[in-house]
């Protein structure tokens, strides 16, 4: 045990914890404070796993644009009237049956398969910013203009979708 | 690793070291809580929470494999296009659901269930 299990087991519990209240709560406004927490664990998961570049940007896009966007809708949809903000749940019992199901599976599947595996496979700690910069430019530099492509169009077509009256574009 | 300090308590200490298949259970245990949210909610935001549950999930195997192969950044690429289309899939998400809610005055998904007036 050393500081990076120890990270690890906290960031863990917490994740998990704040992933359940997501999908266990009655509140909306709790599920979105708890996704906020769950997000920074993955951020942390991130800095452990020496993905530097992509735990900032999980806080920029996740925490900073995609919450603040769910919060957004989450307050624009409701009746100003009843202000509870509650929200029903349906068939839970065949939903836990599943997830025990496909999560039992997915671990017991993980756990038997990778379990071998520690830190001796991990290879030196490396900045990854820059050689990230270097293959987004070299090998996958299709992939990335079609991406950039994918969100410049889902961005106008939101834009556009979210409108509340659509008169024709002129 | 091994120069660090040993921080942790004693009644913590039979935790096992961490490997690869921590990670890859704690985003099995967060991709099984998406589903659930998906399979449960009626709140059409909340299922959005559960596509964000589960799009975190898949990123943390990508990396952590990433990490675990001797740290070859192909996982993390992927990874960074996993955020560009969740960000998207947001912004789309989020504008239909604003429009059911202007046309039903309900985002509960149960209840929209038809696709005109």
């Amino acid at each position: 045990m050393e500081l990076f299990d120890t990270v690890f087991y906290l960031f863990a519990l917490v994740a998990v914890v704040s992933g359940a209240i997501v999908v266990l709560t009655r509140n909306l406004m709790y599920a979105a404070f708890s996704l906020l927490f769950t997000l920074f664990a993955m951020a942390a998961f991130y800095v452990l796993l020496v993905a530097d570049f992509l735990a900032v940007t999980q806080v920029l896009v996740y925490v900073g644009g995609i919450l603040v966007l769910l919060l957004f809708g989450a307050m624009l949809t409701t009746k100003l009237i009843s202000v509870d903000l509650k929200t029903g749940t349906i068939h839970v019992i065949p939903a836990l049956v599943l997830v025990a199901m496909v999560g039992g599976t997915l671990s017991g599947l993980f756990y038997s398969t990778w379990s071998d595996v520690g830190s001796s496979t991990q290879g030196p700690a490396a900045a990854t910013t820059a050689p990230l910069g270097e293959l987004l430019m070299t090998r996958f530099v299709l992939p990335f203009e079609v991406a950039s492509v994918i969100l410049v169009v889902a961005l106008i077509g939101a834009t556009w979708t979210a409108r509340r009256n659509r008169s024709p574009l002129t | 690793m091994e120069s660090l300090p040993k921080v942790v308590p004693e009644f913590l200490a039979w935790l096992p070291r961490v490997g690869l298949s921590h990670f890859l259970i704690v985003s099995a245990v967060l991709f099984s809580l998406g589903v659930f949210g998906i399979v449960t909610r009626r709140n059409a935001i909340l299922v959005l929470m559960g596509v964000e549950l589960i799009l975190n999930a898949a990123n943390l195997n990508l990396i952590a494999f990433s990490r675990y192969s001797g740290l070859n950044l192909d996982g993390q690429v992927a990874a960074v296009f996993v955020i560009i289309l969740a960000a998207a899939e947001a912004a789309i998400a989020l504008a239909i659901v604003l429009n059911i809610w202007h046309r039903f005055q309900t985002v509960n998904i149960d209840e929209v269930s038809t696709l005109k007036e």
